[in-house]
């Protein structure tokens, strides 16, 4: 449907073509730019994933495999037995009884220690948010100034103060410590969400008469869903992939898996099995990476909220 | 916002406001007690834990903490010990490569990946699952793929390239590059997230004004785009520079130190005489060096943001 | 004389959505032309086609008579400014002015003397060595026109330049774009969706709906004799009154029975029949007491509220059964309740045919 604007003493529209191009600028598909940008994110995509697939090879692969010395092969055929050994009988030190023992150790400390420090993180975010007291700002900049120090400056205090708790090398102990040290971020965290909240919400309900306990549990928490969601993420990956804390926290009975990986591979006796070692560590970064893979854009929105301090 | 608990009305005579310590105790309780975890966190955990460690660094402690002042020996000691000074140039070698590695391919792929290319899902997915694994993953995996004899260099000598050479983990002089591999195959896609995050940020007209300007892409974004991207840089350095004085996990997994002490790291140090050495001592005064070198870099960068806004 | 820049059959489409279609504009030498509209009517998209931000679907434009259907917008000859001025944040104003000068190569001593002349027509010389944060709102609007000016080009493009300002800042700043346009005398082509700066600025306006030219002529055609009910209500504050009813050769009965006779009225064609239409007057044009008397159209009304505005008076009243506004002098006392006499002269009115919208 063709419209030609009505005019009043102007120059009269030549509805005709004039010469020269018209339409779309032709775009060749191969510039030499598009070409340039492809390479090289190629190219780094093959940088990282390249470790992935000698971690699945390798563990698929037997040892006389393994030991022809060709990294980039593909396993002869898809054989288990190195996922076998590596989760039932390797030998973390002492004991041979594969990772299993690690995996349930992590899931044990992992849930508990998620959850405590996200509900007190949240309280933390609400208190500071809609009620202010005296020194609750300087806590909180202490407490964010903190998280830079290097836990190493903190670690034996923290061994002698467990110790006098009675807690020290129990599971209850490593949930304490995850507690403590996830609180800073997740703090932050919930301190700015509940920030950006609209104020009139908390009012009104103040007005109603609510409390502080009732207005978190039935105003502020159904509101947070995404947010919690994000601190899980945070949570669970960064407590699952912990290794300084588990080893001097968590007591021989419930060393989380890194530690029992690490301890597979790099204090083995006699001839490695890297077929067994592959398998253990693929299993190890099972957990987070089926996070990682399932939770996509808000994985990456809590890393960005990680790094948003200040 | 203000806490909307009982406060005395204006016209109110001071003989009938609340005392001090009542007003401590009493007033918005619910909320203080709700917040105990994170006010007993701050004092008895980071600035006592803190406070103890730097005291009892001037002591002679060994097996336990003695309570004795000997002024600086432990620090004398310390910086006259071979496998100390090491790890401090260990380091510094490797904080200053990967910090600067890090910010640059972080930015040169986030540049990449702004060019509205297709499958930026993907790629963005395969250059950050990396940051989701632990150190010892990261480390154990390159640690294998670095084995001199079956690892990568094995396997291009098998293949024909006899002069191949890849054993930087078993070579003193080389073995910071190794890690600097591991430690970059981890952090970069981090990196690249939050500059391309600051990317977006540019406000799209800016872009329009250049383009009618006839400024190429190129330069757009080193001259105009970069200058913008202030913030987003420095919480990326600080982030960064954090992680550095941390390493401890990558190394136990791909050198556990060596070869010799060749890979050594402060962290490290302080674990290992901590609780491996039996000496409290020289761990707690490694520790507070760490301490020191951390709020060095911390300090000013605080001051920059938050002390400078009362300029404005 | 061959016209500036010349759009023919320009259309553009956002996968299905057509945004603008088969769009013809000439626009000539030194005119000032504004697209006027609201959100979302295709003006900000018509302008970033002329200015090769955007890739069209189909058509050519011309510039000065050079096709740049396929140019890059820094080979087009034009120069623009934005809505949020976009400014180059960390350099200075003069870095500003100069920076795409010295990236096209171009000596030293004529970017000096383009940024000083542009510095200078724009009053901005003592902010030369100011960062953009540093400055006001409006001063920040001077450096981006003048950042257009130092590229020395025909035509200027002004997307909404004036609606991040507020009403004082506004209404100083168009008067100057005024005067610019009196000085330079280049062809500025000018996006708004304000009628007030659309009126004071055009030579010609652009009136766009859904990506269509509804009506482009001078201010005052559009304003008194509207193509269609849309422009009508468009443009004109307050609206202009719309009374509908049956038309019948040169007699206007409108819904509730009264008749209004409309043989003063142009038509645009002999009408045959009766048909459908409405009747549109506007407030300025409807008068009461005296001035009614003489009227070929009178009704007797009550007035319903009243609008002291300062400088004039906004009434209410109905008439023919609708409400209507008429403004009259201040200085006339005016109460609700008041009984009147309203009349208007329906040559200075509008008629629209119901089903298609148009002009009669």
């Amino acid at each position: 449907m063709s419209q030609t604007a009505t005019m009043s003493g102007a120059p009269d529209a030549v509805t005709s073509s004039g010469p020269g191009p018209r339409g779309p600028k032709p775009k060749p598909f191969f510039t030499p730019k598009k070409i340039m940008i492809y390479t090289t994110l190629v190219f780094f995509s093959l940088y990282f994933l390249f470790p992935l697939y000698v971690m699945l090879v390798t563990s698929f692969k037997t040892m006389p495999e393994i030991r022809f010395g060709n990294i980039f092969a593909w396993p002869n055929q898809f054989n288990f037995d190195a996922w076998v050994r590596a989760w039932t009988s390797a030998c973390t030190g002492l004991t041979c009884n594969g990772l299993s023992p690690g995996f349930w150790n992590s899931v044990k400390i992992t849930i508990p220690s998620t959850i405590v420090s996200i509900f007190i993180a949240a309280v933390n975010g609400y208190a500071l948010v809609n009620w202010r007291f005296k020194g609750s700002e300087i806590f909180f900049s202490i407490l964010i100034f903190g998280s830079f120090i290097p836990y190493q400056v903190m670690l034996y205090p923290l061994v002698m103060i467990t110790r006098e708790l009675g807690i020290f090398g129990t599971l209850p102990g490593i949930i304490v410590i995850h507690t403590i040290f996830g609180m800073p971020i997740l703090t932050l965290l919930f301190r700015n969400y509940f920030a950006s909240l609209p104020q009139e919400l908390f009012k009104a309900a103040r007005v109603d008469g609510a409390g502080f306990w009732r207005i978190f549990f039935e105003i502020m928490l159904p509101m947070s869903l995404p947010i919690f969601v994000v601190a899980l993420i945070l949570q669970v990956t960064g407590i699952w992939n912990d290794f300084l804390f588990g080893v001097v926290f968590a007591g021989t009975q419930n060393l989380p898996m890194t530690v029992q990986l690490n301890n597979i591979v790099n204090s083995a006796q006699g001839t490695p099995e890297y077929n067994v070692n592959m398998a253990a560590t693929v299993l190890t970064g099972l957990v987070p990476l089926i996070i990682y893979f399932v939770s996509g854009k808000l994985f990456v929105r809590g890393v960005a909220a990680g790094a948003v301090k200040g | 916002m203000a806490d909307v608990a009982t406060q005395p009305a204006q016209g109110t005579e001071t003989s009938t406001r609340p005392g001090f310590i009542q007003r401590l105790f009493l007033h918005n309780i619910t909320a203080k007690v709700a917040a105990l975890p994170m006010i007993a966190t701050v004092l008895v955990i980071f600035v006592g834990c803190t406070a103890w460690t730097i005291y009892y660094s001037f002591t002679s402690s060994r097996l336990l903490p003695r309570n004795d002042f000997v002024g600086f020996d432990q620090y004398v000691r310390l910086f006259g010990t071979n496998r100390w000074n090491i790890s401090i140039t260990n380091l510094l070698m490797y904080g200053s490569m990967s910090l600067v590695l890090t910010l640059t391919l972080g930015f040169l792929l986030a540049v990449l990946m702004d060019q509205k290319i297709r499958f930026e899902s993907a790629f963005r997915t395969i250059m950050l699952y990396p940051f989701a694994l632990s150190f010892i993953v990261t480390g154990l995996v390159w640690q294998w793929i670095m084995n001199p004899t079956l690892g990568l260099q094995g396997t291009m000598r098998n293949l024909g390239w006899t002069g191949f050479t890849f054993d930087w983990i078993s070579n003193p002089r080389m073995v910071l590059f190794a890690l600097l591999i591991a430690g970059l195959w981890q952090g970069v896609g981090f990196c690249m997230v939050l500059m391309l995050a600051g990317l977006r940020g540019v406000d799209e007209e800016i872009w329009k004004a250049a383009k009618v300007d006839g400024i190429p892409t190129w330069r757009t974004y080193i001259s105009i785009v970069l200058p913008m991207m202030r913030g987003v840089l420095i919480t990326s350095v600080v982030i960064i520079g954090s992680g550095i004085v941390r390493l401890y996990d990558l190394v136990v997994a791909l050198t556990n130190g060596g070869p010799g002490i060749s890979s050594e790291v402060p962290a490290k140090y302080v674990y290992d005489y901590m609780f491996g050495g039996g000496n409290i001592g020289q761990g707690l005064a490694a520790s507070t060096m760490m301490l020191l070198s951390v709020m060095i870099i911390m300090i000013p960068w605080a001051y920059l943001e938050f002390g400078g806004k009362g300029r404005r | 004389m061959q016209p500036s820049v010349s759009i023919k059959d320009l259309s553009l489409n956002f996968g299905s959505v057509k945004v603008l279609e088969n769009l013809n504009l000439d626009i000539a030498q030194g005119e000032f032309i504004v697209l006027l509209g609201p959100s979302g009517c295709g003006k900000s998209t018509l302008l970033n086609c002329i200015a090769g931000l955007l890739d069209v679907s189909d058509g050519q434009i011309f510039i000065n008579g050079k096709n740049v259907t396929w140019e890059e917008p820094k080979d087009r000859g034009i120069g623009m400014v934005f809505q949020s001025y976009a400014l180059y944040p960390q350099m200075s104003v003069e870095k500003n002015l100069s920076f795409g000068l010295r990236v096209a190569g171009m000596p030293r001593a004529e970017i000096e003397q383009r940024v000083k002349r542009a510095a200078e027509i724009l009053q901005i010389e003592p902010l030369l060595q100011r960062k953009p944060a540093n400055l006001s709102g409006g001063q920040r609007q001077r450096v981006a026109i003048g950042r257009a000016l130092v590229r020395d080009v025909d035509v200027f493009l002004f997307d909404e330049p004036l609606s991040n300002l507020d009403a004082k800042l506004r209404s100083d700043l168009r008067v100057e774009i005024k005067r610019l346009h009196q000085r330079l005398k280049n062809t500025m082509i000018y996006v708004t969706h304000d009628q007030i700066e659309a009126l004071t600025l055009a030579d010609r306006i652009a009136i766009m709906k859904n990506g269509v030219i509804q009506q482009l002529a001078d201010p005052h055609t559009i304003y008194n004799k509207p193509v269609n009910l849309y422009v009508a209500g468009f443009i004109g504050s307050p609206s202009m009154n719309f009374i509908s009813g049956m038309l019948d050769g040169e007699i206007f009965t409108a819904d509730d029975g009264t008749r209004i006779p409309v043989g003063a009225y142009e038509f645009g064609a002999a009408r045959a029949g009766a048909a459908k239409a409405v009747l549109g007057v506007r407030p300025e044009h409807i008068f009461i007491g005296e001035a009614a008397e003489g009227m070929p159209f009178k009704a007797d009304a009550e007035i319903e509220i009243v609008e002291p505005m300062g400088s004039e008076t906004l009434a209410w009243t109905k008439v023919a059964g609708i409400p209507v506004t008429f403004r009259c002098s201040s200085d006339i006392p005016l109460a609700a309740g008041d009984k009147v006499v309203v009349g208007f002269d329906i040559a200075r009115g509008s008629l629209f045919d119901v089903e298609s919208e148009n002009r009669l």
